[in-house]
């Protein structure tokens, strides 16, 4: 909830002095830099539907439950019943806060057949029942819905005009911020009764219009004294739990930037994007039919699950039985991340319930969720149900949504052939990553190649990949560049084969350089054995040769000493042993 | 409180009893000129068959709730059914007559 003072940058300051009470309608306390004047009246006017009850019934509610400020709602045209019915559409239990005392609920039936009017008179009996209820409860706020009513029941208008004007004045002296509803007069005047020109503080118009068979509500500020304010009109929703006006064109860029990256699941593209995604940045995955652009975003889902983070993927082509089949088929399997309430897979028909309806339920998915990552497959179908215009801006909001909730978003969107990369450019600069897919047609067959248009704050690179989607997930090829440029699927296989041939080729050659290197070694080794052996040959030879000689010396050394002895005395004692002996 | 009966129809039961609330704020001149001239239509057309119950919001202002009164001096008939509602001083006599039913109104054939 914005306090008065709490002013989001770019919506200009108010003049000093105003004080504002914030509405607690979802993006309209933005858009006027606080909500509506504090102490007077604001005027809310439209056709019939236009969701005028609506807006006065959610700012007393609001009040009542969230600020504080109990509120009294007098009501010309609707029973209470009927009233407590329209709340509770929007989530709201009017008895509940009757009583507990802080909102009083008056339903005022004027019936103009039963009345006659004679003479002067005035609404005393409406101010004494609006003061009686403002005291019951302490009210700050008041809603008069719709008090038109009062010109057409009561044929003395001079006397009503006075009386609104009387009543007006006691509304601001009693400082109640009030908000007063009235139908849209013919040829361009806002008001039937002219009422506007009382009502001098702020001047609210709904519309709803339908366009292209495409119903939209809107929200234009006609007058806000003293304070600046947009004076676009904005489309509002009417959402199960309250109406959102879409301040779209006035958003403050106000993210808040994380240096963190996470992965899309694939290694080989996380490194094309120098480490994967900032997160709760947005990335488009635009591609013709068949790119296998699902794949891509399930696989970011299956790894954001996979580091115990919750996902939501939103389809508007398959159902969530489907999806998980079809999965399963490229290796990836979800259902697990389903079963341990990580992932929430929710499918519609985008062409079932119209935008304003798509964006409430994806909001409601994201609050009642609370995912870190969101898949929208594929933002393109919602083309079926609205006007281009209208399909950007939905598309634009919600991807504002994601952004503002930090939410990382992988986007797919389909291409028609030839339309390429433009045809994805009315929501490009929401887009932070841009992955693209292509199919490449030659030598008969299609192959997918992966681009990365852009990536802020990232070196990107700028290579083109080689995508194939295999029974294990996604495979990321190196480009493989031959003379006519990229070649992929078979060309790249011939090409690689070619390559590999001449590699081969060349390994073969070392290979037979090396088996003769050592063929050779061998041979040498073999050789220098055998030397070594006739070596050893010699050797043993001398040696033998040696030995004998000694043993001769020896013999001819024993004759010597037998014959000396034989010889006699004269001789040596060996010739006396010699002649005993013998 | 559907009023089924159309303004120009004559009065149902011209004998009947009426039970008459004249809803006022105060002692304002409106509402003193009201009173007189509820008296006086009535002493002059419904003599003798007449109620009236006098209401002032500013001392029970928890009642304009239940007749669904806005505004002030407003002359409500209760009886004879259905519920009518005359707002205004009732100052013009053929007008109070006719929001009565006791009178055709004057552009009817």
């Amino acid at each position: 909830m914005t306090a008065p003072n709490d002013r989001p940058p770019g919506v200009p300051a108010a003049r000093p002095g105003l004080v504002k009470v914030p509405t607690g309608i979802r993006g309209f306390d933005e858009l006027t830099g606080g909500g509506l004047p504090a102490g007077r009246p604001t005027l809310v006017t439209g056709g019939a539907g236009s969701g005028k009850t609506l807006f006065g019934l959610e700012f007393l509610v609001r009040g009542a439950q969230e600020l504080d400020e109990p509120g009294v709602l007098l009501a010309f045209e609707e029973l209470a019943p009927d009233l407590a019915d329209n709340a509770a559409s929007l989530g709201f239990d009017l008895p509940a806060l009757e009583a507990e005392g802080r909102l009083v609920v008056d339903a005022v039936h004027i019936d103009p057949t039963e009345i006659i009017t004679t003479g002067d008179f005035d609404l005393d009996g409406l101010f004494i029942r609006l003061a009686a209820a403002v005291r019951a409860v302490g009210a700050k706020r008041v809603v008069l819905d719709t008090v038109e009513v009062l010109f057409a029941a009561l044929d003395n208008e001079a006397i009503v005009r006075a009386e609104f004007s009387r009543l007006l004045r006691w509304l601001k002296s009693q400082g109640l911020t009030t908000v007063i509803t009235g139908e849209r007069g013919r040829e361009g005047q806002l008001t039937r009764f002219g009422i506007e020109e009382y009502v001098t503080d702020c001047v609210i118009v709904l519309d709803h219009r339908v366009h292209d068979e495409l119903a939209t509500r809107r929200l234009r500020i006609v007058k806000y004294r003293g304070s600046a304010h947009g004076t676009n009109e904005y489309p509002f929703l009417i959402r199960s739990r309250g109406l959102m006006v879409w301040p779209l064109t006035e958003v403050a860029l106000e993210y808040d930037a994380s240096d963190e990256r996470v992965s899309l699941g694939t290694p080989a593209l996380d490194d094309m994007l120098a480490g994967g995604i900032y997160r709760g940045t947005t990335v488009l995955v635009s591609g013709t039919a068949g790119t296998g652009k699902t794949t891509l975003a399930a696989l970011a889902v299956d790894a954001a699950c996979a580091r115990g983070e919750k996902a939501l993927f939103v389809s508007f082509e398959e159902s969530p039985h489907q999806i998980v089949r079809n999965m399963r088929s490229v290796g990836i399997d979800l259902a697990r991340w389903i079963d341990a309430g990580l992932l929430q897979i929710w499918g519609e028909r985008a062409t079932a319930f119209g935008l304003e309806a798509h964006l409430d339920r994806i909001e409601q998915l994201m609050d009642e969720h609370g995912p870190t990552l969101a898949v929208l497959d594929s933002v393109g179908s919602l083309s079926h149900v609205g006007a281009g215009a209208e399909v950007t801006s939905t598309i634009s909001r919600e991807l504002d949504m994601l952004k503002t909730r930090g939410i990382t978003a992988v986007v797919t969107s389909l291409n028609h052939g030839g339309q390429g990369e433009s045809s994805s450019s009315a929501i490009s600069s929401l887009i932070d990553t841009w992955v693209l897919l292509r199919n490449t047609e030659s030598d008969g067959e299609r192959n997918r190649l992966l681009f990365v248009i852009k990536s802020r704050g990232t070196a990107h690179s700028n290579q083109v990949r080689e995508f194939r989607l295999t029974a294990s997930g996604i495979e990321l090829l190196e480009v493989v560049v031959g003379p006519q440029g990229i070649l992929t699927g078979s060309a790249r296989a011939r090409q690689l084969a070619e390559r590999d041939a001449t590699a081969a080729g060349r390994t073969a050659d070392l290979e037979r350089q090396q088996r003769a290197f050592e063929r050779r070694a061998a041979e040498v080794e073999a050789e220098i054995e055998l030397m070594r052996e006739r070596l050893a040959g010699q050797r043993a030879e001398l040696d033998g040769l040696a030995a004998e000689t000694a043993r001769d010396d020896l013999a001819r050394a024993a004759v010597q000493t037998a014959v000396a002895r034989h010889r006699g005395p004269a001789g040596s004692p060996d010739g006396e042993r010699l002649k005993e002996g013998s | 409180m559907a009023a089924d009966v159309p303004v120009t129809r004559p009065s149902a039961d011209p004998d009947g009893a009426y039970h008459l609330r004249l809803y006022v704020a105060g002692q304002s001149p409106k509402s003193v000129r009201a009173v007189e001239n509820l008296r006086r239509v009535c002493e002059d057309h419904l003599a003798g068959r007449y109620t009236i119950e006098l209401v002032d919001l500013l001392e029970n202002p928890q009642l304009a709730r239940g007749d669904e009164i806005i505004a002030v001096p407003t002359l409500v008939r209760k009886l004879p059914e259905p519920v009518r509602r005359i707002i205004g001083d009732l100052s013009d006599t053929e007008k109070v007559l006719v929001g009565l039913q006791l009178l055709k109104e004057r552009t009817d054939p």
